[in-house]
């Protein structure tokens, strides 16, 4: 029996490099299932220039550009300049980036290219830090976090950066958050943003078992417990302003749930535990109160 | 056609006659006219390109290297800061054999803000494994785009072509505008090798380990040594379509010279008058151009240098702590000759001082009058 009705064909080989458990390897096999053989991508400096292996060996079925740390959205606006230009306008351009490719270095491309509205996807592969060069913290590791750069006595104490908010906040057409725990939802949005024309961005939620000092066969219940406890929820915004919320949990689950699974929040006190309730209480609020304005 | 244009409006023009097809670009003083008249190229449908108009000289790589990359013919134009922005992905775009044009008005850098003439910010990109050609008019810069693509695409190498801000950027001079018809023959269209293709997927730029990195480096440095061969069979094409040709060295009156003068970029017409005149007094000078400075054509500068008895230098730009860059580079050409030539490394005209016929002389008259330099650097102008 078939739980989801996902394409088969696979356009990423077994044998890539990723570590047990790795959400972003199943980020990009879904994405890829969903955007076919005819796509272009593009990589900047984070787990996948490891991932998809050394030369001359390749994981992906399609062609490969790596490039620059913080060039993701550029390079892609010029693949896609130069298919255009050729009349190749059918191809699927996808920039694929890591959480510090996309929140940090490569947020002042990636804003360009979508102010201008490049016809290019987007995504976001996030594992909250710097996990290629050994968990440094970035600015999407969320508030109370361990990293080797926020070690537990100076945990990370600030919040997670909104890139969806700021995102929207350039009226592309289509931004949505996804997540390798749910495969049927992750694969109908990248079908939709394949059927958009403009920036596409989707933030895709994406453990990292090595970084997250949690177990490799835990990735998808992590996954799961995010969007039940509304830690990472799963919504669409359409031309910057129509929110559309995608997965309501009939009870929503408290963090200390989703946290406890994972070592690097081990050194959180209760109390610091009820403050990340607190946030993420008063940031589902807000995001309720925009779906429903619709 | 003749027309009077300014050296800026010589690179849009060089730019719209290579048909380039993904133009990508961000305004810096003084490269602006440049792009605001490939704009207007597109604009109006003269030229089929893409501009995207990005925001940042680092985006302005990334986007020309994607394109590239894509199998498209990229251009891009820059200034000092901005092509200091870009250095990491001059790397990538040389590392990538990405034949990506340039255009770079030389332009001081800052601090304090300067946006007049010198030659640091493209010098200090020497190592990243682009071509450089340095300009002297609005003519050769016009005809060194056109060639640039031609002797780029065969290497797969990148080239920077070089003019002088104000000096050349926003000077305008009578032009031979070429027409479409002679350009097309000259330059066919970019068929690249190897490209970004869904119909015969790859990986570019892949992580390469110790055993592979090195041979990859050797064979841009073969092709590099090869682009010094292609390069002055371009330009014998180009003279026959065209009617002029620049080589990569010009000897002006060296033939039976004592003292060779060694310039680049718009010095060097100042430095032509200056020959001129002191010719007219019997004084047996001569004038070495450089116009490419990478490849370096150290046998060609050695062949003509080795004739004479004195050699100066003249270099607007400095490697701190070393001296001129110019002058340090060719030191190094005549180093294992048997002939030992003095050499006088001269450093003038920084920041857009006026390099004038008065200061070349005068440097002329202290090589006449020292058998060897009595400074490392001789400084021309330094008013402390």
């Amino acid at each position: 029996m078939k739980i989801f009705n996902l394409p088969e064909k696979e356009n990423m080989r077994p044998g890539h490099l990723a570590c047990q458990g790795c959400g972003a390897a199943l980020a990009m096999r879904y994405t890829l299932k969903a955007l076919g053989e005819k796509t272009i991508v593009t990589i900047p400096a984070c787990c996948w220039s490891v991932i998809d292996g050394p030369f001359p060996y390749s994981s992906l079925k399609v062609p490969l550009f790596h490039c620059a740390f913080e060039t993701a959205a550029a390079s892609a606006a010029g693949i896609r300049a130069g298919l255009d230009i050729k009349g190749l306008e059918d191809i699927n351009v996808l920039a694929w980036a890591g959480d510090g490719g996309t929140f940090d270095i490569g947020i002042q491309a990636l804003s360009g290219a979508a102010e201008r509205n490049e016809n290019i996807i987007y995504v976001c592969y996030d594992n909250e830090a710097y996990m290629n060069t050994g968990i440094q913290r970035s600015s999407a590791t969320p508030y109370g976090a361990w990293t080797t750069t926020t070690p537990v006595k100076h945990y990370k104490n600030r919040p997670k950066k909104d890139i969806v908010a700021i995102m929207a906040a350039h009226r592309i057409p289509y931004v949505a958050t996804a997540s390798v725990g749910y495969p049927d939802d992750l694969i109908r949005k990248v079908e939709k943003a394949k059927n958009i024309k403009g920036t596409k961005f989707i933030h895709i939620y994406a453990p990292c078992p090595t970084g997250w000092k949690c177990k490799p066969d835990d990735t998808i219940k992590i996954s799961r417990l995010a969007v039940e406890t509304a830690v990472f929820p799963l919504y669409e915004i359409e031309n910057g302003y129509k929110y559309i919320l995608n997965i309501k949990p009939e009870v929503k689950k408290p963090v200390t749930e989703y946290l406890k699974m994972q070592g690097r929040f081990r050194h959180l006190t209760e109390k610091e535990i009820e403050m990340i309730q607190k946030e993420v209480d008063f940031q589902w609020k807000r995001l309720l109160e925009k779906c429903n304005q619709n | 056609m003749k027309k009077v244009i300014t050296g800026n409006h010589a690179v849009s023009y060089g730019a719209l006659l290579s048909r380039v097809e993904v133009i990508a670009a961000y305004p810096i003083t003084p490269q602006t006219q440049v792009v605001e008249l490939l704009s207007e190229f597109c604009a109006e449908g003269k030229l089929k390109a893409k501009f995207v108009k990005v925001e940042s000289e680092h985006s302005a790589m990334a986007t020309c290297i994607g394109a590239s990359a894509a199998g498209a013919r990229a251009f891009t134009a820059t200034s000092a800061q901005g092509l200091a922005l870009m250095h990491e992905l001059l790397h990538w775009a040389a590392g990538g054999r990405l034949p990506i044009v340039l255009a770079n008005i030389n332009r001081a850098m800052a601090p304090g803000w300067s946006i007049w003439t010198d030659q640091n910010d493209s010098l200090s990109q020497r190592d990243t494994g682009w071509m450089q050609i340095y300009c002297e008019s609005n003519q050769e810069v016009l005809d060194s785009v056109i060639q640039g693509y031609k002797i780029a695409e065969q290497v797969y190498i990148p080239l920077m072509l070089v003019l002088d801000a104000f000096v050349l950027s926003h000077t305008s001079e009578i032009v031979d505008i070429p027409s479409q018809e002679q350009v097309d023959r000259y330059l066919p269209p970019f068929k690249p090798k190897y490209k970004l293709d869904v119909n015969d997927p790859h990986a570019f730029g892949g992580l390469l380990g110790p055993d592979h990195y090195m041979e990859i480096r050797y064979l841009l440095q073969k092709d590099m040594e090869r682009a010094m061969e292609i390069t002055k069979k371009a330009d014998i094409e180009f003279k026959e379509i065209f009617g002029r040709s620049y080589g990569v060295i010009e000897a002006y009156k060296c033939e039976d010279a004592e003292i060779i003068m060694v310039t680049s970029g718009t010095v060097t017409s100042t430095a032509r008058t200056v020959i001129d005149k002191l010719r007219e007094r019997d004084k047996r000078v001569g004038l070495l151009k450089i116009r490419m400075f990478r490849p370096f054509p150290s046998k060609d500068i050695k062949n003509v240098l080795l004739k004479a008895k004195k050699v100066l230098v003249v270099d607007r730009n400095i490697s701190y702590g070393l001296g001129g860059i110019f002058f340090e580079e060719i030191k190094s050409v005549l180093y294992y000759e048997d002939k030992h030539i003095p050499i006088f490394g001269f450093i003038t005209g920084l920041g857009g001082r006026d390099v004038t016929p008065n200061i070349l002389e005068e440097m002329i008259e202290y090589v006449e009058t020292h058998d060897k330099p009595e400074e490392p650097i001789l400084w021309k102008g330094v008013k402390l």
